[in-house]
């Protein structure tokens, strides 16, 4: 392993910014890992770094295959997480949002540009990923929908599903998207939480992706073969929003199999206590992604169900 | 009259409300829509909407159609200086035209392209950020700079931008309105958090002059100073000025200032070590209309923007 600076710029006040990676192997440029790109993908992160630590052991012991080359990034935004925000720091933009980056631009281009220089031509890319809605899923695999993806390789996780998105102009501006469009396979995975380490889930995600490099034949390892990956079109999930705002008081979690009309949910009336609403699940079907934040606005998501 | 457009409701005892003033008189059938307020930390649109409001609900003889105002699309961003719509991730200008079956963010942004569509003309009126000062000015994407050009002149502002077309950019209010075929001008000035009254004055003019070019004005309108010209992009290239040190940025200009070749505009400076770390600097002539206002700056952070004319 050599651990390697991939990128350094001063700052004003702080001490320099830095984004390091950890290179294992060599030859055909096979994986690379992207961890943490906002502040609070703590789990995300954890999981990178205890897959550093793993891939350290199997290389002490002999057991990463030769003539691959992987690379893993733990972090590229340490000045964030420092100080407890999601965004870069300065100018709360998203680094997840700049790709391919520009390094002549905006700062956070540069450090998007300069990071994407770093993992571009990998076969296979995989980024630990969050959601921009406060919540827990069902571990996961996704893909963006650019004609370029290959869904049966996602399966390799051995993850319960594999969700395909189409991508909105939005999406057009991601890790994710870029990989793909610059042939890199690419995989975004959902490690169940941002915001805190949870070593279960963690355990599971790292399990995941040592699966995915087994199968390729990157590392002799042996692993419990997973799940038989269910492919699921976003598009196809069944939401399910607040009709009242209130406190939300659950009775399923993720993964639940729930049946058309059961009650998921109660919002109830923050000053009194009263149901404002009872939700109920629409469909047939399990239980997908969960919003966690205890209030909840008129509208908002609390449920994304796969019907069955 | 007050209008409530969207209300929804928040866990504890509020709505959130999102309001017009719709101000109608005579016989005329055009609307034409002041929006402002997507991005909580831009106020100088603040100022537009108190005083075309103001203007109109006093001189309603002049006035012949319907003219609506709406000071803040974002109105907890606005109210707690958060850019974007608190505890929401992505910038509300980025997820039009919405969806009423998506999240709260996403059935706003739905309802605000139902409530403006149709209206003969809409002015998205956006004043940067906290990083950068702008010269009055509006941007038009090229794919519908033939139809905005014309109209976006009778503004009478200091430049108007035809930029490229992103697909990110696919996602802003105003290109999910212009592709109802409800034409919309972003106009963009002055600085984030602050009020610039001067430009506002400037556009408050602008906007009684569209709407009298519109028919739905026939009063007053203040006549920009005789030497007063609107610089179009198209006739040269926009150079971005990034800073190439992290430090702090100190200007040695102002905005809208035409600038000589080799001029220095500004420099970066390291506080601790009393040191210049960069000295900016132009190639050639030109208009400068966006100049730094935050100080604090990384390699990269955007310093300037220059117009250069091509040489004839
Ligand atoms: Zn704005």
């Amino acid at each position: 392993m050599k651990r390697e600076r991939l990128f350094v710029m001063p700052s004003p006040f702080r001490d320099e910014f830095r984004i390091h990676g950890f290179r294992f192997g060599s030859g055909r440029k096979s994986l690379a890992v992207v961890g943490a790109m906002r502040g609070d993908e703590l789990q995300q992160q954890f999981v990178c770094s205890r897959l550093v630590h793993t891939l350290q052991d199997l290389e002490e012991r002999g057991e990463l295959m030769p003539g691959h080359e992987i690379l893993i990034i733990p972090s590229a935004n340490p000045f964030a997480m420092n100080i407890g925000k999601r965004f870069w720091a300065m100018d709360n933009t998203d680094i997840n949002r700049m790709f391919p980056g520009y390094a002549l631009g905006e700062t956070t281009q540069r450090i998007a540009a300069a990071l994407f220089e770093h993992i571009q031509g990998y076969e296979f890319g995989v980024q630990l990923a969050s959601y921009y809605l406060a919540g827990d899923f069902i571990p996961h695999v996704r893909m963006m929908h650019t004609g370029y993806e290959d869904v049966e390789l996602a399966k390799g996780f051995g993850l319960p599903y594999t969700l395909v998105r189409t991508p909105l102009p939005i999406d057009t501006t991601t890790l994710n998207y870029n990989w793909q469009i610059w042939e890199t396979q690419a995989f975004s995975v959902y490690a169940g939480h941002t915001g805190v380490i949870d070593v279960a889930t963690a355990d599971d995600s790292l399990s995941a992706i040592l699966r995915f490099m087994a199968m390729h034949g990157l590392i002799r390892y042996r692993s419990h073969p997973g799940y038989y990956s269910q492919v699921v079109k976003e598009e196809d999930l069944v939401n399910v929003k607040a009709c009242r705002a209130g406190i939300m008081y659950c009775m399923c979690k993720p993964d639940d199999i729930v049946r058309r009309h059961q009650h998921l949910a109660s919002i109830l009336d923050p000053y009194d206590g009263s149901v404002r609403w009872e939700v109920r699940a629409p469909v047939d079907g399990t239980i997908f992604f969960m919003q966690t934040r205890p209030l909840v606005l008129e509208n908002s998501m609390l449920f994304r169900l796969i019907e069955s | 009259m007050i209008k409530t457009v969207i209300s929804t409701e928040l866990p504890v005892d509020e709505h959130l409300l999102i309001r017009k003033n719709s101000i109608s008189a005579g016989s005329g059938k055009k609307r034409v829509c002041v929006v402002t307020g997507t991005h909580g930390d831009e106020l100088e649109g603040q100022y537009i909407c108190y005083r075309i409001g103001s203007i109109l609900q006093e001189n309603l003889d002049c006035l012949d159609g319907t003219v609506e105002i709406y000071p803040a699309l974002n109105p907890l961003g606005i109210d707690s200086i958060t850019r974007g719509i608190p505890s929401f991730d992505l910038d509300m200008n980025r997820i039009f035209p919405g969806d009423p079956m998506g999240s709260m963010a996403e059935n706003t942004a739905y309802n605000i392209i139902e409530d403006l569509k149709g209206a003969d003309l809409v002015l998205d009126i956006h004043s940067s950020n906290i990083f950068l000062y702008e010269v009055p000015q509006v941007r038009i994407n090229q794919l519908t700079a033939e139809k905005l050009v014309p109209l976006a002149r009778y503004l009478n502002l200091d430049f108007l931008w035809v930029h490229e077309a992103a697909t990110v950019l696919e996602a802003t209010l105003a290109y999910s309105l212009n592709a109802l075929n409800t034409p919309t001008l972003v106009v963009e000035m002055g600085v984030g958090m602050r009020i610039t009254k001067s430009y506002g004055d400037q556009l408050v003019g602008g906007i009684l002059n569209l709407l009298r070019h519109l028919g739905v004005w026939k009063g007053d309108v203040p006549e920009p100073p005789a030497d007063h010209r609107t610089i179009l992009s198209t006739g040269g290239t926009v150079e971005f000025i990034n800073a190439s040190a992290s430090g702090v940025f100190i200007p040695l200009i102002r905005q809208s200032n035409q600038v000589e070749a080799g001029q220095s505009i500004g420099r970066i400076v390291d506080p601790l070590r009393g040191a210049v770390l960069q000295e900016v600097a132009v190639d050639q002539p030109g208009f400068v209309f966006t100049i730094r206002a935050y100080p604090v700056v990384y390699e990269g952070s955007l310093l300037a923007r220059v117009y250069r004319e091509d040489n004839a």
